[in-house]
């Protein structure tokens, strides 16, 4: 570890700053300054970046570059979630509307999943036939996020060639929205997304600390060279690490076309900033810290609807991406490089 | 029989050259020392062995296969394992998992080989949960250590084991390193404290500007003037 400037560590610094500022949004809410509503749909909305950015945090840690095509991803998945839904699941006699609550059906369980495995399969066939090639040539991490770039550009170009550039919708029934106190009234689908939100970080974290593969991720992202002497495959470790961030940003990508009810070529790429300024205000590398970081923009960004348009919603997310760069580029958890 | 055959060895990163064909062995059970100023390039010798650093020209066989630039984890699950000089623990990872991480390649229970390298090292096995960041240097390197002894290596490299430790420290590294040394380990040992490292050594090397310039027993460079002067200060 060098020491910087070898002048003592101050007890409060701009991350304490930030995360106090984001406590003092919720006491404003929790006495209606600030309508509790808006904090609440931020908090969904933050849980759909948080699968995206920490898959984004995981990528970065251990391949050591920006994966600018992670929300390209979500929105491959979004539209292989679309495909099953309103095409092959009809076609094999798989349909229902709305189960419980939900405005969705059944077979959105079953698609989840199918989703996660087509990308996980799509992300590894990726790394083999572009990155690994890359990796071997020992190129910056720059080539490896233009590259990334390019790819980014051509997943998009995909959707739009075989969906064509509109707006489109998972297959929905209208439902009620549950009137909860202080003025909040929420889709039950939020529920859902925040649940299976839950289920998924809690799963990724019993796989980081619990298995074998998920300790050698952890090591990988410690130290690579050190991971291969231990005798690590590290090209099988990238691989789960890819099939992981994708199984992540494609479920994000399906639960974000729930929770803005359509999809469109450009949803997951519109998405980027704030998966970026999520993995950035958490800390690089930090998937927990992209969490946290994922919360506070959704949060910041829905609460900023009420004095700025709408439209200037993932302003808010480069803002605070840039606040953060300048004040405290490690991130409120993360620590001085 | 040779252990470990390194002959004419021509390394470097990227462009340049640092070994400038370099040949050693290490025999079965022996132990090894290589010293010499920074930058001979006895560090680059012990990653081209383990194949992280690609020979131009050269070959090295380990126990009697070619192994001249496997994949370091090939190389290391045939039995030759390696401990860097710095960096050479996961910082974010307790004791325990750095143990694991260690073990990642064996297939079978290995608790019994855990427990024989927790009793080599009974500082660590009182903290298995500690993070391998907030370990003292010594520990640290403890750790390292024994990390690589996870996998039963019939080589062991050392890459500067004693750097930066106090004292009473280095002693306990050598004691160490002749106690692994006694149940049948091969080492192979790059130092800087070349009087304590040749003392132990059935062999010795002496490297400048990436070439060979003495080999000979351990104690007899020990009494070589020639080493004293330039390597062990006199």
């Amino acid at each position: 570890m060098t020491e910087r400037y070898n002048r003592p560590p101050r007890r409060w610094g701009a991350g304490h700053g930030v995360l106090a500022a984001f406590l003092v949004v919720l006491v404003l809410a929790f006495s209606s300054v600030i309508k509790m509503e808006l904090v609440v749909n931020g908090l969904f909305l933050g849980m759909i970046i948080a699968l995206g950015a920490i898959g984004l945090s995981l990528l970065y840690g251990i391949l050591k570059f920006a994966h600018i095509a992670h929300g390209d991803f979500m929105t491959l998945g979004a539209y292989t979630g679309f495909f099953l839904l309103g095409n092959l699941f009809p076609r094999l006699g798989l349909e229902a509307e709305g189960f419980g609550p939900f405005t969705f059906g059944y077979p959105l369980l079953l698609a989840i999943p199918l989703v996660g495995a087509t990308m996980a399969g799509l992300a590894i066939a990726l790394d083999v036939g572009v990155y690994r090639r890359l990796r071997s040539r020992r190129v910056s991490p720059v080539v490896l996020a233009m590259a990334s770039l390019g790819l980014a550009i051509a997943l998009r170009g995909l959707v739009q060639i075989i969906w064509g550039g509109g707006t489109e919708q998972y297959p929905r029934l209208s439902k009620p929205f549950y009137q909860l106190p202080m003025g909040v009234r929420i889709p039950p689908d939020h529920v859902f997304i925040g649940a299976l939100v839950l289920v998924l970080v809690l799963g990724l974290y019993l796989y980081l600390t619990r298995t074998k593969m998920g300790k050698a991720m952890r090591a990988t992202s410690d130290n690579m060279d050190l991971a291969r002497v231990s005798g690590i495959s590290t090209e099988r470790v990238i691989w789960w690490t890819w099939a992981v961030g994708a199984i992540l940003a494609a479920t994000a990508g399906v639960l974000l076309a729930v929770f803005q009810a359509q999809l469109f070529p450009i949803m997951g790429w519109r998405f980027l900033l704030s998966l970026f300024a999520a993995v950035i205000l958490g800390g690089i590398g930090n998937p927990y810290g992209a969490l946290v970081g994922a919360l506070m923009i959704g949060v910041t960004a829905e609460v900023s609807t009420e004095w700025i348009n709408p439209t200037y919603k993932p302003a808010i997310a480069f803002l605070i991406l840039i606040f953060m760069l300048l004040v405290r580029p490690q991130g409120i958890f993360g620590e001085k490089a | 029989m040779s252990l470990l055959e390194v002959s004419e060895v021509v390394a470097g990163y990227g462009d340049s050259e640092i070994l400038h064909g370099v040949s050693i062995n290490v025999g079965q059970g022996e132990i090894v020392t290589i010293i010499g100023p920074n930058g001979s390039g006895k560090s680059t010798l012990l990653k081209t062995v383990l194949g992280l650093v690609h020979p131009k020209r050269g070959s090295v066989s380990f126990r009697g296969r070619n192994v001249t630039g496997m994949a370091p984890e090939s190389i290391v699950r045939r039995g030759l394992c390696y401990v860097p000089q710095s960096n050479n623990v996961f910082p974010s990872l307790s004791i325990q998992e750095n143990l694991e991480m260690g073990a990642f390649v064996r297939t079978d229970d290995y608790r019994g080989r855990l427990e024989e390298v927790y009793a080599l090292f009974p500082d660590l096995a009182g903290r298995r949960k500690a993070r391998g960041g907030t370990l003292s240097g010594g520990q640290r390197q403890m750790l390292a250590v024994a990390r690589a002894l996870m996998l039963d290596p019939v080589l062991l490299m050392l890459d500067e084991p004693s750097a930066g430790l106090a004292p009473n420290m280095v002693d306990l590294i050598f004691q160490r390193i002749i106690e692994i040394n006694a149940t049948g380990v091969a080492l192979l040992l790059v130092e800087q404290n070349a009087r304590q490292a040749l003392k132990h050594s059935h062999k010795g090397y002496a490297m400048a500007a990436g070439r060979k310039v003495l080999e000979d027993r351990g104690e007899c460079l020990l009494e070589n003037p020639e080493v004293a002067r330039l390597y062990l200060g006199g």
